[in-house]
């Protein structure tokens, strides 16, 4: 009498002599493909990063970082007397420092005290509107707050093109970042702290400040750092708000370039090809190290 | 007593930030594409002119939402082959291994990398690779600007499809293990059916990562106003129209940019709520 189980036929002697060597045969095959897959997923990765390293790394010196970029004419009579194009990105980086730390002043008390209101308010209805809120902004495209930030900042308060436009923009992009990270990393400090210091008769106030917040604090320098990370790289909100500018500016209301900025403006000039990859590995290199170091903390929190 | 008065509402006053924020967005867009809805009205949608010279200003969004939809379908079928595998591989095959976590580690560095830098590595490198191998004859386009998408995208598929795949009980496994069944025919009746939704989900949050990709798509698409035909047609997506035209753009264009901001708006935000919403179904 012979069996049927799941379309596996077994004889009466209870062998599957042909139908075993075919599973086995289709499992090692599968194992195959997900081993192959997988490693074109991470040779694209190395490749990419490799790339960048390979053809940037010789323009990086002391100039790179102290000069500003040069112009075109510049860059073109090197390029035609076959020398190393003059300068380097120094009005960049000062911009993009500027931008990321005035859109962190901006951003990071209000996606703590967000963040604080989510985790108190837990279940409310309310809670779970502004959370879901907070999901639609994380989702809108980076060029979208860029018109934004133009119809709100560059047409209606400073009047052009300016740092605390992109900042604006920036700190938008961060905020939902912040508020859920700081949501998660509030959740996980246990209520029997919290309840200890209440207990003792602490304002809730001093409760947040001397247990939560020290409890759960590599949680929230990893979201901060998370979300600084994000908007290092951003370009698009930046041309649309700052749009860039040939020398170093502190002036708030006046445009200010950005390293990814001055990336687009190389990849737009042919005379300064040879600045692209030097600028591109410095951004990348930048944008992963805190990406890995807030990954590194998160990591040692959990141990 | 009153020190936790002040605090609430604190806490509360700094919330209605986000209603702030969020309520003058949606008006933003909508005021700012007034003008061209005056205009055009409904017929936005479906015309496929794009022609801003002076004084016959027509504006329709069309080739850009095909645009945006063509590259975006791709790269997700592009990406999920790379995606599921790694998923796979790091959450089922080598799960708690020290290689599943370097592997994990790499594929997460793919989100952190900017999108600019994605845009040049294909225009630099991906771009003469595909001339070379005869498949596009310029290199730019529909098929380039998918790829790239694909790549950048594989993160976010991966991320959620990693945590449900890992989430499947084990007595589940190990009950169809005990009755003789192969690692693939536990994946394929096992893992699957319990973690779908969450894949789905992932995917479907993937694509909405793909619908707003400014840079990269812009360097790579060719910058056409027209709809896409084939796979190596130059096109332009929502968001790369907005990036190459918005800095001289005024008047007439510039709300027609607008509204194409709000379409785009509207239509990631309703991606993205597709998704959340298998997520808070499965927790």
């Amino acid at each position: 009498m012979d069996l049927i189980y799941n379309n596996i036929k077994i004889n009466a002697a209870g062998t599957l002599p042909d139908q075993s060597a075919k599973r086995k045969t289709k499992d090692h095959l599968f194992l195959t493909l997900v081993i192959f897959f997988s490693a074109i997923t991470i040779s694209l990765v190395l490749l990419i990063i490799g790339t960048l390293v390979m053809k940037g790394y010789h323009q990086i010196n002391w100039a790179f970082f102290t000069q500003i970029a040069p112009d075109t004419f510049q860059a073109m009579m090197a390029k035609i007397s076959g020398k190393v194009i003059p300068g380097g990105i120094a009005n960049g980086i000062t911009g993009s420092v500027y931008l990321v730390f005035l859109s962190s002043v901006i951003a990071i008390p209000f996606g703590l005290l967000i963040g604080i209101f989510l985790y108190e308010n837990g279940n409310k209805r309310y809670a779970g509107f502004i959370r879901d809120i907070t999901d639609v902004l994380q989702g809108i495209p980076s060029i979208v707050i860029g018109i934004i930030i133009y119809l709100w900042v560059v047409v209606h308060i400073t009047h052009s093109y300016s740092i605390l436009a992109g900042s604006v923009s920036l700190a938008i992009m961060m905020l939902p970042l912040i508020i859920r990270s700081t949501e998660e990393s509030l959740k996980m400090v246990p209520d029997t702290l919290k309840e200890a210091a209440i207990a003792l008769g602490t304002p809730y106030y001093k409760v947040i400040l001397r247990v939560l917040i020290p409890t759960s604090f590599s949680g929230l320098i990893t979201g901060i750092l998370l979300a600084i990370s994000r908007v290092l790289g951003e370009t698009a909100p930046l041309m649309l708000t700052t749009l860039g500018n040939p020398v170093i500016n502190w002036d708030v209301t006046k445009p200010v370039s950005a390293v990814p900025l001055l990336v687009w403006q190389f990849y737009n000039d042919p005379n300064m090809v040879d600045l692209i990859w030097s600028s591109t590995l410095f951004l990348m290199g930048f944008v992963l190290l805190l990406n890995l170091t807030s990954k590194w903390i998160a990591s040692k929190q959990q141990n | 007593m009153n020190s936790d008065k002040v605090l609430k509402s604190v806490l509360f006053t700094a919330s209605l930030l986000i209603l702030l924020i969020s309520g003058g967005m949606v008006y933003s867009l909508f005021r700012g594409s007034m003008l061209s809805f005056h205009h055009f009205g409904w017929n936005f949608l479906i015309s496929s002119h794009w022609d801003p010279t002076q004084g016959k200003e027509q504006y329709g969004a069309l080739p850009f939402i095909a645009g945006t939809i063509f590259t975006s379908v791709l790269a997700l079928i592009m990406a999920i082959p790379m995606a599921f595998s790694t998923s796979l591989f790091v959450a089922e095959y080598f799960h708690k291994t020290r290689l599943a976590s370097v592997v994990n580690t790499l594929v997460d560095l793919l989100a952190g990398i900017p999108s600019i830098i994605y845009g040049l590595w294909g225009f630099y490198i991906l771009r003469p690779f595909i001339v070379e191998i005869g498949l596009n004859p310029q290199g730019y386009g529909i098929f380039t600007s998918s790829l790239i998408l694909a790549i950048m995208i594989i993160p976010y598929a991966t991320s959620l499809s990693n945590t449900t795949i890992m989430m499947v009980p084990n007595e589940l496994k190990e009950a169809a293990y005990s009755l003789g069944a192969t690692r693939l025919e536990v994946i394929w009746n096992v893992i699957l059916p319990n973690a779908r939704s969450g894949i789905m989900a992932s995917y479907i949050l993937a694509f909405g990562r793909a619908l707003g990709e400014t840079m990269a798509v812009t360097m790579l698409i060719g910058n056409a106003n027209i709809i896409p035909t084939s796979l190596f047609s130059t096109g332009n997506t929502m968001a790369s129209v907005i990036a190459n035209q918005f800095g001289e753009a005024g008047g007439l264009q510039l709300s027609a940019l607008i509204e194409i901001g709000l379409l785009l708006f509207l239509i990631t935000t309703i991606v993205n709520a597709i998704g959340k919403f298998i997520i808070k179904k499965i927790v």
